[in-house]
């Protein structure tokens, strides 16, 4: 099996555009898609502040985790725009993403809902999980979309939503969406050798931002590439060392026909950048000075609307227009989010069982 | 052995061991249902190292009985995928002991799917396999753990005793759309290779389709002086502690709670208040265990309930499992153990 690469893959872009009739549609789709992760990132990382510093905490306390309008962990995604949407352009409905604990990206560009997202988030009744699950564990059926708190737990249960699609013969693609940390986990090993064993229509996507949690790539993966790790598994895997949405569209097109068509799993790695801490709060102490403000200088939003801009495809007053719709959705889902009620007591003893 | 009976016209009523029960469950689900499908280490051709799937690679074929490789974490986590797009998996894992290499997928994922998801996602799965002492296969291979699922909030749990509750359990477990861990103790499938287990272990079995509905305690035995709780092989060493007790004047009522999520602690309440005195048996640790759950729900109740005598225990004493032959029944309640609590139960009053 010879491992495919980008420029052969972007000679197959006709086999696919399930959702989109032309690649100007992905790319402005993809745009605006970036455009609405990025912009819920960067207001969630505000937000999530709220309330959590002094003087609003208890005194002696320099940052409560558990205070304000969004508690817990908060995992953000900005600068991992472009694997999200470059996987979620080739995606139809009926398929299913399977992601981790920073999975905003990957929901909202495989169209969760916003609002019933932040509420979620905000620990609402109104929330997709009536306040029950948080923003690591969303789950909307709707848009065949969980996410996971356990690193490498989703990489299976991709694995068997495609087995189930083979079954039933639905034509449903799994993606497991999850980084570069989630490779040496069991879970992932014995997940890629079961899909490339039974060819199951699954693409592997791990995201390489180079950290897990606060451990670098090099300190703990004993190859460069995990792309090599593909071939002890009996399946291609490419890798897209850039962080360009439209280098890993070409890729992750190709890679979910290869598996619709019945030709088994694909590993995609794919180069993102990882704007903020591991949570918020994180001191990032691990990081390079200097590090973040290199990286946005190659940010694959402002990179795809230059393109964009310089083919024609998006004129100047389309760029602020976008921008300013990306602002109201985000504002209109935490004004949702902030006037929903929290749920009563009793919600807390639902649903523990399915009768 | 034979996993199909054949039954001649005007026989008398068909027997069926225990794990001719389980896969004749598992069978007519799959007939009824092509959402029912089975995975795990060895489940097909071979018919699952206990036999718990044989004869079905035969009828339904390799799709719908997966051998997979020695996966745990991925049999699990595959389960879990496949039983929320719409099928109805039935995951083995052999020796309940190899739970330890994938619980992450029961303790973090299956049991709590349903509740973080308010109710959106539903994992109609049952998770199989085999538990118990008997055979002297120490430690790793021995347990029966059905304490540690019960403990996780999102997890049924069933431990049938016999041929008749390991069909309906199955069928019950196969149709519940919550997810459900089924545990089929060795000694008692009535398999040519263990015979260890003082029952009889082919019972009368209907051939056709029928549920044992969850939470439904059944009372094994009546009797005045003493209720016993047990599990599994239990019921069956409590029994003959029974039929000992008995020739002593001690008449001892058994209950068997067949499944323990959910529990049904009315059927134990309505016994201890009819006897005064409880002896629990199981065969799974004794501390943080099953055993004083029990005794917790009795003790809350005491306002109620009149005890003439303290609650008394016996389960695994908080060891490994040994292998010799000399220790293990050291460690795993014993016939001869039940007789001697159940005899100091009579002779001790509370205070």
């Amino acid at each position: 099996m010879s491992d495919l690469n980008v420029a052969a893959v972007a000679a197959m872009n006709g086999m696919e555009n399930p959702m989109m009739k032309t690649d100007r549609e992905r790319m402005l789709w993809m745009y605006h898609r970036m455009l609405l992760i990025r912009e819920y990132e960067d207001t969630l990382a505000i937000v999530y502040f709220e309330g959590k510093l002094p003087p609003k905490i208890q005194k002696g306390l320099a940052f409560d985790i558990g205070a304000g309008s969004i508690p817990g962990e908060m995992h953000l995604a900005a600068g991992q725009e472009a694997a999200a949407v470059g996987v979620c352009a080739h995606l139809e409905p009926r398929d299913s993403v399977w992601a981790t604990h920073r999975a905003h990206h990957f929901a909202i560009a495989k169209g969760v809902d916003l609002r019933r997202m932040t509420a979620e988030m905000f620990g609402k009744v109104d929330g997709l999980s009536r306040g029950k699950g948080g923003h690591m564990h969303l789950y909307d059926p709707h848009a065949n979309f969980a996410c996971n708190g356990i690193v490498g737990a989703g990489i299976p249960h991709a694995c068997g939503a495609a087995l189930a699609a083979k079954a039933r013969g639905t034509g449903a693609v799994a993606v497991a969406e999850f980084g570069d940390g989630a490779v040496n986990e069991g879970s992932f090993h014995e997940s890629l050798n079961i899909a490339g064993l039974w060819k199951l229509p699954v693409v592997f996507v791990c995201q390489d931002n180079n950290y897990g949690i606060s451990v670098s790539k090099r300190a703990s993966t004993a190859v460069e590439s995990n792309v090599v790790r593909a071939a002890g598994y009996g399946m291609p895997g490419v890798s897209v060392p850039e962080n360009d949405a439209v280098q890993m569209s070409a890729v992750a097109g190709a890679a979910i026909a290869r598996a619709r068509c019945g030709e088994g799993p694909t590993l995609i790695e794919m180069k993102v950048d990882r704007y903020y801490g591991h949570f918020q709060g994180d001191p990032e102490t691990y990081r390079p000075k200097g590090e973040v403000k290199a990286l946005k200088g190659q940010d694959p939003i402002l990179k795809l609307e230059r393109m964009l801009l310089e083919s024609g495809a998006i004129e100047a007053t389309g760029v602020a227009a976008a921008r300013q719709q990306a602002k109201r959705s985000v504002a209109e889902a935490i004004e949702f989010a902030r006037n929903s009620p929290y749920p009563g007591a009793a919600e807390a003893h639902q649903h523990v069982f399915a009768d | 052995m034979n996993a199909e009976v054949v039954v001649k016209p005007g026989a008398p009523p068909r027997k069926l061991a225990y794990f001719q029960a389980m896969v004749e469950a598992i069978r007519q689900e799959m007939r009824r249902d092509p959402a029912v499908f089975c995975l795990g280490e060895d489940v097909g051709a071979m018919g699952g190292v206990f036999q718990s799937t044989v004869g079905l690679f035969k009828e339904f074929g390799p799709e719908r009985i997966r051998d997979t490789p020695i996966s745990e974490t991925a049999i699990l986590g595959m389960a879990l995928g496949a039983a929320a797009h719409g099928m109805r998996p039935i995951a083995e894992l052999m020796f309940v002991d190899f739970m330890g290499v994938c619980f992450d997928q029961i303790l973090n994922n299956i049991s709590k799917t349903h509740y973080m998801s308010g109710g959106a996602v539903k994992l109609p799965l049952v998770i199989t396999a085999s538990t118990g002492g008997g055979i002297c296969d120490a430690a790793q291979h021995s347990q029966t753990l059905h304490g540690f699922f019960a403990h996780v909030p999102g997890l049924k749990v069933a431990i049938p005793s016999n041929p008749y509750d390991a069909k309906g359990l199955m069928t019950s477990a196969i149709r519940d759309d919550s997810p459900v861990v089924y545990l089929f103790h060795r000694g008692l499938l009535g398999l040519p290779v263990m015979g260890y287990v003082e029952a009889s272990l082919a019972t009368e079995v209907p051939e056709e389709s029928y549920t044992v509905p969850f939470g439904q305690a059944r009372v094994v035995r009546e009797g005045d002086d003493v209720t016993i709780v047990a599990f599994a092989q239990m019921v069956h060493k409590a029994i003959v502690a029974a039929a000992e007790l008995d020739k002593r004047g001690i008449s001892v009522e058994i209950i068997d709670p067949r499944t323990l999520v959910p529990l049904d602690v009315d059927a134990i309440l309505r016994s201890v208040a009819k006897t005064g005195r409880l002896l629990v048996v199981d065969e799974d640790y004794l501390s943080y265990g099953v055993t004083g759950e029990i005794a917790a729900l009795v003790a809350e109740r005491l306002d109620r309930i009149r005890l003439k005598s303290p609650v008394r225990r016996l389960a695994v004493a908080d060891t490994p499992i040994p292998y010799s032959r000399a220790l293990e029944p050291v460690v795993i309640p014993q016939s001869a153990g039940i007789v001697a609590a159940v005899d100091e139960l009579m002779r001790t009053s509370i205070k």
